[in-house]
């Protein structure tokens, strides 16, 4: 890649915070630094697995609505976490936290423990409780 | 306290701690040389280890292998120290930098609060140096960025004790000891041929240039296998791993053609000149994979198989980048 060829394709994926140096050849063949703002093949690539969790986000949201899961599945998704991850935030054991991504167990968990997910979530309490997540 | 360390953006958050960390201490190396140096090249495809569900391809060795091997190949002594209580790891990052000493750690992106949005997912392989504290915040010496940031204490906790794969469990390293005299040659030269060796002779299919291959023949099968959608997010990864902050593009064979240039002018070898070049243009038809997927994911690809297309793709990559590390893997240090 020559340093002219260093894309410089901006879809805001880096939110203007830093240019992200990229390494190129200058007039001479010598390796120089460019920073650049994006490339399209990248930012392309990137939407689209943005896109992809924010189907499934919406996925869990319906199931949720509907009464299937529990709000802390919605959260989770939206946390880009999965089972694994969040057991571990939790300090519990994934079998449990599976139980709690459903209604009939949410209903009957701990105020301490809700309180924990929530803090983990980053959200209110209130919010969590919330099950038509509005 | 207050140390005067001097930062500098990266490419790689793992190669700029390290020279910035090296820097401190009065030993200037360029970017590329510590990647190099510390042997940064490499290729895995990892089938069973899924993050999001989709398998991992990896174009880096494990995360801390590059500073381990450029600071053992440089002569620093490093120490290093994991907790499993976070307070008591917060507690010996201030004893540290009361004695002056700058820390390198790692710590996970997602709760890093001044990364850009798009790029914070569950990754804890990310490194940067605290070099100070400053009304209860921490400063922040973080490569990717251009200038120093800050942290205060709750949120640079919670980085350090993110979880999930690669979890950092508060791990955190100095310089323990400095070199008394560094042999540059010698440390160029067994970086080269180590990524040369890791490139051709893991006797697994998953690694180098025999995972690049393999990765060829799955990429092949992909549509079959798993439906177009998901198809398209499993290349789609590929790239974004190619891609993804830090690798200076194209999968760090950029950054690799320039250690091999510079090293050409260090060793006073024409011949690490000319692989510095075609290094290059292997890493263009990187970007042409990358250039090829986009536009299968964005269903616009003219090809007729298009997997079958970056397959191929991937098959040429492969076996111009076995010349080249067959070439790297004889390189001897001429005058030590």
């Amino acid at each position: 890649m020559k340093k002219n060829e260093v894309p410089q394709d901006d879809a805001n994926m880096l939110e203007g915070k830093f240019k992200e140096p990229c390494y190129a050849l200058d007039e001479n063949g010598k390796y120089t630094t460019v920073g650049s703002v994006g490339w399209e093949a990248k930012n392309i690539i990137m939407q689209d697995a943005w896109d992809e969790v924010g189907h499934r986000i919406e996925k869990v949201k319906q199931q949720v609505i509907n009464g299937n899961l529990s709000p802390i599945a919605y959260y989770m998704e939206k946390n880009l976490m999965d089972v694994k991850i969040l057991a571990a935030y939790m300090g519990l054991w994934r079998w449990t936290v599976k139980r709690h991504l459903k209604m009939k167990h949410f209903d009957k968990l701990s105020h301490v423990l809700l309180a924990k997910y929530a803090e983990t979530f980053d959200i209110e309490l209130t919010l969590l409780k919330n099950k038509e997540l509005n | 306290m207050n140390i005067n360390f001097e930062h500098k953006q990266a490419a790689h958050c793992e190669n700029g701690v390290t020279s910035n960390l090296f820097k401190h201490y009065g030993l200037s190396l360029s970017e590329p040389m510590i990647f190099g140096i510390g042997s940064g090249l490499f290729f895995a495809y990892l089938p069973f280890l899924k993050v999001n569900h989709i398998p991992v391809t990896t174009f880096r060795p494990l995360p801390g292998l590059i500073f381990k091997r450029a600071a053992k190949r440089l002569g620093f002594e490093i120490k290093r120290k994991r907790f499993s209580n976070p307070d008591k790891a917060m507690l010996e990052l201030d004893k540290k930098l009361e004695q002056g000493i700058p820390v390198g750690m790692l710590v996970g992106v997602y709760h890093l609060t001044y990364f850009p949005k798009p790029y914070r997912f569950h990754f804890n392989a990310h490194n940067l140096v605290v070099y100070g504290k400053e009304d209860g915040n921490y400063l922040i010496s973080d490569p990717i960025m251009e200038t120093p940031t800050s942290l205060t204490y709750k949120e640079l906790r919670r980085v350090r004790y993110a979880r999930g794969v690669f979890a950092p469990k508060g791990h955190m390293y100095w310089a323990e000891k400095l070199p008394e005299k560094i042999n540059l040659n010698e440390a160029i030269v067994r970086g080269i041929v180590q990524t040369a060796k890791a490139m051709l002779t893991i006797p697994f299919p998953m690694f180098g240039i025999k995972g690049i291959r393999y990765l060829a023949g799955q990429v092949r099968k992909y549509p079959k296998k798993l439906g177009e959608n998901m198809a398209a997010q499993y290349l789609g990864q590929i790239v974004r791993s190619q891609e993804e902050i830090g690798t200076g593009g194209a999968g760090f064979r950029f950054m690799f053609a320039a250690f091999l240039q510079e090293s050409s002018g260090i060793l006073k070898q024409q011949s690490l000149h000319d692989l510095a070049m075609e290094m290059t243009a292997i890493g263009d038809l990187w970007r042409e994979f990358a250039v090829e997927t986009a536009r299968i994911v964005k269903k616009r690809s003219t090809l007729e198989n298009p997997y079958d297309g970056v397959a191929d793709l991937l098959l040429v990559i492969a076996e111009r980048e076995k010349k080249v590390f067959q070439e790297l893997r004889k390189i001897k240090n001429t005058n030590p």
